[in-house]
């Protein structure tokens, strides 16, 4: 047993002189990553619990995929994490990794602390990477230039699935909303995509009902009985539900008045990323990604993957590991970025959003992926899905 | 009586005709994976009927004919192994190991090992084939896909997909001595037949890099645009290169196109529409004809490389992926 040990020993030191001198001489690049720990609310299903690690998990893999390409480039990429506790100073943490000279900072943040950070004055020569936000005003009147977005937008989500509705001829819709503000702007968004698409809202209602004891023995009774009153006497082709939270949606499906199918944030999904998605080699992603996270890839764990693949992808093509060059050739036309969904990703000029196609699924199958087949644009069919260069309202200065 | 003299008749005729229409050149036989459905499907290629299906490992994909042409290698990515295939019975009759999701691979020139690309492990397998084992493994980028084999041997091309670069590995030293970046999600690397230059197909990036083999350099990128396609769709995967070097052809993917290109100029002659997301190209031993699997058609669309033009496609199974002509 000594011996083993000693030998492990050497072993230990060897690979740590081996891995030092791999990258004495290899520049790197510090990447920020900066979020705050949220209490989120219990889904309903109890099947899936919200991961504790979701994003950052992400961004560990695409610093683990950056560094192999490294190797051949005398590249390396690190990962400087800041979580901060829930009531704690996203200002300091940011500031801090401003002090360790960190400009290129990925964040899980909610849109107000966001901006919070983004207005801050070590902020003005950061690029700022978020995959934690669909809020559209961040993308619209709230837009900053230092932002580059990751995430799709809610438009985006609503345009995609309103144009799969509209292909499968299914245009009627009953929406139903909750009472969460991300709820409301989500319904704002089918609306506008309803408009923009040639579909039609039937009727929209709030969804108030409060079940109360879902567990209790025979809890399914009333459920059953109020999604079956509630969308009685409505004729519809599809039941549009909007419910961030995840309060209620999943209760909706097979409890109908008329047999009709359930999307939007449940049942039929449209998203970044999906549990189901294996097509155009996505089974490689998810394969390294449950190795490395024991649990399976969220689109937001994707969209954090794909900010540190972005920078990476930026920092072989310009060789260059300024931060400053980096985030220049991010927003040049000559960036791109392969993702797992058999386009070509980039950065729309006008607002700073990734141009991505959305991924249609329920829990268990791919349906589709949008933008639609004869959803026509004079530039990019992906500039279909969220709000287009004539009628964004985001002024950069 | 007189049924059986004009079935006899009917025979003769059919005889006939079939002798006129047989071309001078030997026919081949085919071999398709399909990758759904865990079989290899057998062509003819005299009456460019399917005439077998075999049953194989997990997820087939790359196949490849061993240098005495008896056996077919089968890359079975989900059982990870390889498989040989006896093709004077067609029965699976021996399993190499491979490392982890074998998804393609190439043979040395002298027919003794197999180099084999690791997707999920970013490694590049050596295989002894005749003592059925692993030599060594070489680390490589992520993903890594696509191999090509120089004519004498002495190296080896691999490509990988999200580190976008195509390798040099050399074959004596085991080890990597060049790397080149190439467009997004390179996919294939393919030689020419005198070694001068290796090609490599970029999926996403939607090129192809004609690669200057001694410099190491990027002679020559060559974009495609077809009237009417998004050029999202435009996918090169599979290639292939006339042995004199005078045409190249890719495989355009979703765009559901074959490019033919001058192999000299560089220049796209013109686009050849076949079916559903075309994926791997292979020539028949003459090189008369070209095969391309089509993943979404379920089918493979037969080429008359003289004419170029498309004269059959022929039904095979599942998300048919890579394909061989046995002369």
């Amino acid at each position: 047993m000594p011996r083993c040990a000693l030998l492990m020993t050497i072993l230990i030191i060897v690979a740590t002189l081996v891995a030092t001198r791999a990258y004495a001489d290899a520049q790197t690049v510090q990447i920020g990553w900066l979020s705050q720990a949220v209490k989120r609310t219990l889904p309903l299903s109890y099947l899936d619990q919200p991961p504790e690690d979701e994003g950052v998990q992400g961004a560990r893999l695409g610093i683990a995929d950056n560094n192999t390409t490294g190797h051949f480039t005398g590249q390396s990429f690190e990962l400087v994490e800041r979580v901060t506790p829930e009531d704690g100073d996203i200002a300091t943490a940011f500031r801090d990794l401003a002090a360790k000279g960190t400009r290129l900072v990925v964040t899980d943040l909610a849109a107000p602390d966001l901006l919070a950070v983004a207005g801050l004055s070590e902020a003005a020569t950061a690029t700022i990477f978020n995959t934690g936000a669909s809020d559209d005003r961040l993308r619209g009147e709230d837009c900053r230039a230092n932002i580059l977005h990751l995430l799709p937008s809610w438009a985006m989500l609503a345009d995609a699935l309103i144009q799969y509705l509209v292909t499968k001829r299914w245009p009627a819709l009953l929406l139903v909303v909750g009472h969460g503000e991300g709820d409301r702007e989500f319904a704002g968004d089918i609306r506008h995509a309803a408009q923009k698409f040639q579909a039609h809202i039937v009727k929209e209602k709030p969804w108030t009902f409060v079940p109360g004891a879902r567990r209790t023995d025979t809890g399914h009774f009333a459920i059953q009985a109020e999604v079956a009153r509630f969308t009685q006497g409505i004729s519809y082709d599809v039941l549009v539900v909007a419910d961030e939270e995840d309060e209620f949606g999943d209760d909706l499906s097979y409890r109908t008045f008329d047999p009709r199918p359930v999307a939007g944030t449940q049942s039929l999904v449209p998203s970044a990323w999906a549990r189901p998605h294996e097509q155009w080699g996505a089974t490689q992603l998810q394969d390294r990604f449950l190795h490395q996270a024991k649990r399976w890839m969220t689109d937001r764990d994707y969209a954090a993957w794909m900010a540190v693949r972005a920078i990476g992808e930026a920092a072989t093509r310009s060789k260059s590991t300024d931060p400053a060059a980096i985030s220049a050739f991010l927003r040049s036309d000559r960036f791109e970025l392969a993702a797992y969904k058999g386009a070509r990703l980039s950065f729309r000029s006008w607002d700073g959003q990734l141009r991505q196609p959305i991924l249609l699924a329920d829990a268990r199958s791919l349906v589709s992926v949008s933008p639609q087949p004869g959803f026509l644009h004079q530039f990019s069919e992906l500039d279909t899905l969220g709000i287009d260069k004539p009628e964004t309202k985001c002024r950069m200065g | 009586m007189s049924n059986g003299v004009t079935a006899a008749w009917r025979g003769v005729a059919a005889l006939a005709c079939l002798y006129f229409a047989t071309p001078i050149a030997a026919a081949d036989t085919i071999y398709v994976s399909n990758e759904k459905d865990n079989t290899i499907t057998v062509v003819d290629g005299a009456s460019l009927m399917p005439v077998k299906t075999i049953p194989v490992g997990q997820r087939p994909r790359g196949i490849l004919l061993s240098k005495d042409e008896k056996s077919l290698y089968i890359c079975a990515s989900d059982s990870d192994h390889i498989e040989v295939l006896d093709l004077a019975d067609d029965k699976v009759v021996r399993t190499l190991p491979s490392g982890a999701d074998p998804e393609y691979f190439a043979l040395d020139p002298t027919g003794k090992l197999l180099y084999v690309a690791n997707e999920d492990d970013n490694l590049v397998t050596i295989v002894d084939i005749d003592r059925g084992a692993v030599v060594t493994e070489i680390p490589v980028g992520v993903e890594p896909e696509g191999m090509g084999i120089s004519p004498d041997g002495k190296y080896l091309v691999n490509t990988s997909e999200t580190t976008n670069m195509a390798h040099v590995i050399d074959t004596a030293k085991r080890e990597v001595v060049a790397n080149i970046l190439v467009d997004s999600r390179p996919r294939r690397a393919v030689w020419t037949a005198d070694g001068a230059q290796f090609w490599v197909s970029a999926e996403i990036g939607g090129t192809v890099s004609v690669v200057d083999a001694d410099k190491r350099e990027i002679v020559k990128r060559i974009a495609f645009a077809v009237p009417g396609v998004p050029t999202e769709a435009i996918q090169p995967v599979g290639i292939a290169i006339t042995r004199d070097r005078k045409l190249a052809f890719v495989a355009l993917g979703p765009a559901n196109r074959v490019a033919v290109v001058d192999a000299q100029s560089y220049e796209v002659l013109r686009y050849l529409l076949v079916g559903q997301r075309v994926w791997s190209l292979a020539f028949n031993p003459d090189q008369s004809r070209l095969y391309t699997t089509n993943g979404v058609s379920n089918d493979i669309s037969v080429i008359d490389v003289g004419s170029l033009k498309v004269i059959k496609s022929v039904p095979v199974g599942q998300s048919p992926w890579g394909v061989v002509s046995h002369p």
